[in-house]
């Protein structure tokens, strides 16, 4: 087992290696002069030229790239005298749209996309699995065609047209809430909340169909083993039977894509953010993408790979607790 | 063995890598499969080969037809070495060779019909035209007992004993000289399991076919082999004629397969001299030293720890890998008449 | 089988049906026996005959949704069928317990053994204690012959050999001293050498704790080792029960008869030609009228004869004691003759 964990670290980190090189490389090579869009249309060729040094664009491709992947490690310099800033370790790059340091930006936005991803996480685990399970529980009866429908419809629904159409129903037909509009929720709670409310539902709602699938066929096909069958036979009751030995199988492979999800939505909501106007960063990612804000992209774009790289870690990791067969080889 | 051989196998060694791996994922144990396997097949006779689940036969079947390559060692059908052809050369021995599988259901193309599935190998070795196959594949249900009629069925329309025929037929479209059989009637039910043996039994006799008949039911190799060889974990432990090997067993093994076969009449129950193995089959990754059958062996001693017993001839002429093989002629059970 | 002694077991005229979308799939048509305390019953038939449906329905276990079960099961005087989940819970496991065909599948990957072994014992002993657990369970491990088992109980079902886990369902089905063991071809997925030692160990648990056993099996040669009764299922029906003896002596029914002859037994000499039943099962869908044997047996006496138009019953025939659902039984029984039907 200790092995294996370090295998995969190994794995993972030369993965985000791999991924960081990409992605700078990918950006590095656009046609657009990131130099040229550090100041506005009446921009005098010198102070590109001088902005270009400042950022380091004058380089070589390659050695921009080292610079990048010093500076997330011991913080990066820009200029000199004056002018001169720095941006501190981790340091991803310094945006000259927004004058300010990637890393600094993120740390504003991701907060945002942090409550998102977890509210929605908590509601869409329970509403999918619990109703994939009452699916489970009632096959071929109403509740079962309710659920089976619910998760087909879901999938297939576009969270941006489904977002849209709750917002204008809820905000503004009927008026129940007023326009969502982010407050921090240590500044005020019931703002937070009232912003938070109808995001959530929709992505949790929309995410929980293939959950629901999931549950409701995990759980059918674990209903048929021997073992849950030598269960009932042992004479246990109904519900020990569901949890350790139904669930317990239907679990297994939720976990590994809950996990994938989860670092998913941590890398931007880029559609529910948009929608709902909340400050994340996928908003974020996206405004860049318009602005051509190179340094944004590539900061978030590594950050996102973080998340995935280290949910699919975690969720290898997870599998060996779950499952003994994983954890201990005879 | 005096009569003709039709194919032969010498030191037959198959080991798929296995087991934890290190930091590259590199895989650092064997399963030792097949370990040194050495034996003829009498030309128009069949060779049975019986042991426990997990030894290594149905590996050894797919070496011997190379339908996966061998560690080491040789496969000389007609005295041409298979192991060292290939392309063209190759595929003409292939055709010689034919295999029977276990499981009806899975070795058949469930989207093909009946005379697609048998005309196949006619078509894929570009033998006959589309008449002629047609024809070919009539003549072929009819030898293995199905009605001609039905070929343009599918195979979920037929039974698993009918299903068995169709793998059968398949195997003779190219009229081979040997059949390999790896459980053919394990996935039947007993009657049914008859109707196969019988036929077989009448293909092999009619079309003079060499056979290897590989099964894990003691009482079905007895009924169809002429000579029985008995694997332990990757190894050939006692090979002979059926008779001698049934009725006077040399192994121990061997003596202790037979006698845990249930005999089939009442009045025999509890009959005595039955031996009990104790413990499972050793893992094949790491085998035990010497005798691979001594941690279950009554007779061992530390000479079995030690050095591995060849498989040789014993005092009486015996082919044995044993150390102390049994000498007395034994009877178990019901001797047969 | 002493007569006059309450059986602990008795199906009474046992139904099963499912529905499929083919049809509705008669899988037992009306199934009667009694089995009585300490002794072995095996029951043999083609695969697909019902003997699983019958048997998990003794303990109620098949899928109600699809199911549809008439008759009457009585156990300790209870009616299986129409009892309460709760009272149905009652008997499982601690009057009635069950061993599966694969051992590799029936135990929960989960969980370490000890833990399933206990989980069996507590629900029927609420009150016990943790030390009393273990010692139960350990007991229990040592009795099936799992060596070092203090060191094993920890241990997932993943790291044990097939026969190894076999003998960990039997402990579980055991742990209870149950009076009936339903053993659904619990050596068909073993070696003959693992299969020898789980029968073994099968028939003298049965001396220690004088259960009786419900044997499922394929293998006539296990049937001849371990039965006394004999129950021979065909399409749903039982067509014969017999004393072992004299079902491999004089069996009396035709497809008793082809069973019997198209095994190739180990005492047989090389090719003798085995007996085959031509033809094969019926569907359970739409059963052939009159016997349902009829269109494979060799005895049949054709076109409007009273096994193409009646079903025949289970009656007494012979002098062994034997039940037959042969029209022509006697017949069979002459023309077989003793050992007749070995060629
Ligand atoms: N492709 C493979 N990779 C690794 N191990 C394998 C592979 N194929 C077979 N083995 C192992 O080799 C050994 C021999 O397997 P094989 O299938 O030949 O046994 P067998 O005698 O045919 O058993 P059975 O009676 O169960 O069919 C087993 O331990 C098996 O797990
Ligand atoms: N849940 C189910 N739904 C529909 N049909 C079923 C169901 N369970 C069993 N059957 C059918 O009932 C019949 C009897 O099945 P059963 O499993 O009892 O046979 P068996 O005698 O145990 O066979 P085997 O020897 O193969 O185990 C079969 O035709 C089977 O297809
Ligand atoms: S060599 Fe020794 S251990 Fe092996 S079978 Fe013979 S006596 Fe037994
Ligand atoms: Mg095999
Ligand atoms: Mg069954």
């Amino acid at each position: 087992m200790f092995l294996f964990v370090v295998r995969r670290l190994f794995f993972a980190v030369v993965l985000l290696l791999a991924v960081s090189v990409f992605t700078y490389l990918l950006f590095a090579l656009l046609p657009t002069d990131p130099a040229a869009l550090t100041c506005g249309i009446h921009c005098k060729p010198e102070t590109v030229l001088a902005n270009r040094i400042r950022l380091g664009y004058d380089k070589p491709v390659l050695e921009q790239y080292w610079q990048f992947l010093r500076g997330i490690f011991v913080g990066r310099d820009y200029g000199l005298g004056q002018t001169a800033f720095s941006c501190p370790a981790p340091s991803l790059g310094y945006s000259f749209n927004q004058h300010a340091c990637v890393t600094s930006l993120i740390g504003e936005t991701f907060p945002v996309t942090a409550f998102l991803a977890i509210g929605a996480f908590i509601l869409w685990m329970i509403i999918g699995i619990g109703v994939g399970a009452i699916a489970a529980l009632n096959k071929g009866k109403w509740q079962d065609r309710f659920a089976t429908g619910f998760a087909a419809v879901g999938v297939s629904l576009p969270t941006f047209y489904i977002g849209l159409l709750v917002l204008f129903s809820v905000v503004i037909w009927f008026q129940i809430l007023p326009f969502p509009s982010y407050e921090s929720p240590l500044d005020n709670f019931s703002a937070f909340i009232t912003a938070m409310i109808l995001p959530w539902l929709v992505l949790a709602v929309l995410s929980a169909a293939s959950y629901t699938r999931l549950t409701r066929n995990g759980m059918l096909e674990a209903m048929n083993e021997d073992f849950v069958r030598l269960g009932v036979a042992k004479g246990l009751r109904l519900r020990v039977i569901l949890l350790r030995y139904v669930m317990r199988q239907a679990l297994i492979p939720i976990v590994t894509i809950a996990g994938l999800d989860f670092a998913g939505l941590l890398g931007g909501a880029i559609i529910t953010e948009s929608v709902f106007s909340l400050p994340g960063m996928g908003r974020m990612s996206i405004r860049a993408v318009v602005d051509s804000d190179l340094p944004v992209l590539v900061g978030t774009t590594m950050v996102a790979a973080v998340f995935i790289v280290a949910a699919n870690v975690i969720v290898d990791i997870a599998y060996g607790f779950l499952d003994p067969r994983v954890r201990v080889s005879s | 063995m005096s009569s003709e051989i039709a194919l032969q196998a010498v030191d037959l060694v198959k080991h798929f890598p296995t087991g934890s791996k290190g930091i590259l994922g590199r895989p650092d144990k064997n399963v030792r499969a097949v370990d040194g396997v050495s034996f003829t097949l009498r030309k128009g006779k069949t060779l049975g080969i019986v042991g426990e689940s997990g030894c290594g036969k149905s590996t050894l079947a797919r070496v011997v037809t190379r339908l996966i390559e061998p560690t080491s060692g040789n496969v000389l059908l007609d005295g041409v070495d298979i192991t060292k052809t290939s392309g063209k050369d190759l595929r003409r021995l292939r055709r010689q060779m034919q295999m029977i599988f276990q499981d009806p259901v899975s070795s058949l193309n469930p989207r093909h019909s009946v005379g697609q599935i048998i005309e196949m190998p006619l078509r894929v070795q570009g033998l006959l035209d589309e008449a002629d196959s047609i024809k070919r594949v009539k003549e072929l249900m009819q030898l293995v007992g199905l009605n001609p009629e039905h070929f343009n069925r599918y195979p979920h329309e037929f039974s698993g004993g009918q299903r068995q025929r169709i793998g059968i037929a398949r195997s003779l479209a190219l009229n081979p000289t040997v059949i390999i059989a790896d459980e053919p009637v394990s996935a039947l039910d007993v009657s049914v399991q008859a109707q196969i043996l019988n036929l077989l039994e009448r293909l092999q006799s009619d079309l003079g076919l060499s056979m290897i008949f590989i099964a894990h039911d003691l009482s079905v190799v007895r009924h169809i082999a002429d000579d029985v060889a008995v694997m332990y974990l990757g190894k050939i432990v006692e090979i002979g004629p059926a008779q001698d090997v049934y009725s006077r067993p040399a192994h121990p093994y061997t003596k202790a397969l037979l006698s845990a076969v249930p005999i089939h009449d009442p009045s025999e129950r509890g009959g005595t001299g039955r031996i009990r193995l104790v413990g499972d089959v050793p893992s094949p990754i790491d085998p035990p030293s010497g005798c691979r059958f001594r941690t279950r062996c009554w007779k061992a001693t530390d000479l079995c720890g030690a050095i591995e017993p060849p498989l040789q001839a014993d005092a009486s002429g015996r082919i044995v890998a044993c150390h102390f093989p049994e000498e007395t002629p034994v009877t178990i059970g019901k001797s047969p008449e | 089988m002493t007569e006059n002694s309450v059986p602990v077991l008795s199906v009474q005229n046992l139904r099963v049906s499912f529905d499929t979308q083919d049809g509705t799939v008669h899988a037992v048509d009306g199934v009667s026996f009694d089995a009585y305390a300490g002794e072995t019953i095996c029951i043999v038939g083609e695969s697909g005959s019902g003997k699983s449906v019958m048997a998990s329905s003794i303990m109620r276990l098949n899928n109600s949704s699809t199911a549809t079960t008439e008759g009457r099961i009585l156990v300790k005087g209870l009616d299986v069928l129409s009892a309460s989940e709760e009272e149905v819970r009652g008997i499982r496991g601690s009057e009635v317990a069950m061993i599966f065909q694969d051992p590799m599948s029936a135990l929960n990957p989960y969980f370490t053994v000890g833990k399933q072994i206990a989980e069996a014992y507590v629900v029927h002993h609420p009150g016990a204690s943790k030390h009393e657990i273990h010692d139960v369970v350990l007991a229990m491990m040592i009795k099936v012959g799992i060596p070092s088992p203090e060191k094993r109980i920890d241990e997932y079902p993943h790291q044990f050999s097939g026969g190894m886990r076999q003998r960990i369902v039997i402990a579980i089905a055991l742990i209870n001293n149950p009076k009936i063991l339903i053993a659904d071809e619990p050596t068909t997925a073993l070696d003959v050498t693992v299969q020898a030692q789980i029968l073994d160990l099968m028939m003298s648990l049965q001396k220690e704790f004088g259960m009786t056993i419900i044997l499922i099996t394929h293998d006539l040669g296990v049937v001849a080792e371990v039965a006394q009764d004999v129950i021979v299922m065909y399409a749903g029906h039982i067509v014969e029960q017999s004393h072992v003896d004299a079902l491999f002596h004089a069996p009396t029914h035709p497809y008793s008869w082809g069973l019997l002859g198209s095994v190739a037994s180990y005492g047989d000499n090389k090719r003798g030609g085995l007996l085959t039943i031509s033809g094969s099962p019926p569907s359970l869908i739409s059963l052939p009228v009159g016997c349902s044997f009829h269109p494979r047996c060799a005895h049949s006496k054709g076109e409007g004869s009273v096994c193409m138009t009646d079903s025949p019953s289970l009656r007494s025939v012979g002098s062994d004691g034997s039940r037959s659902a042969c029209h022509l039984a006697d017949d069979v029984l002459v023309s077989v003759g003793r050992r007749g039907f070995r060629s």
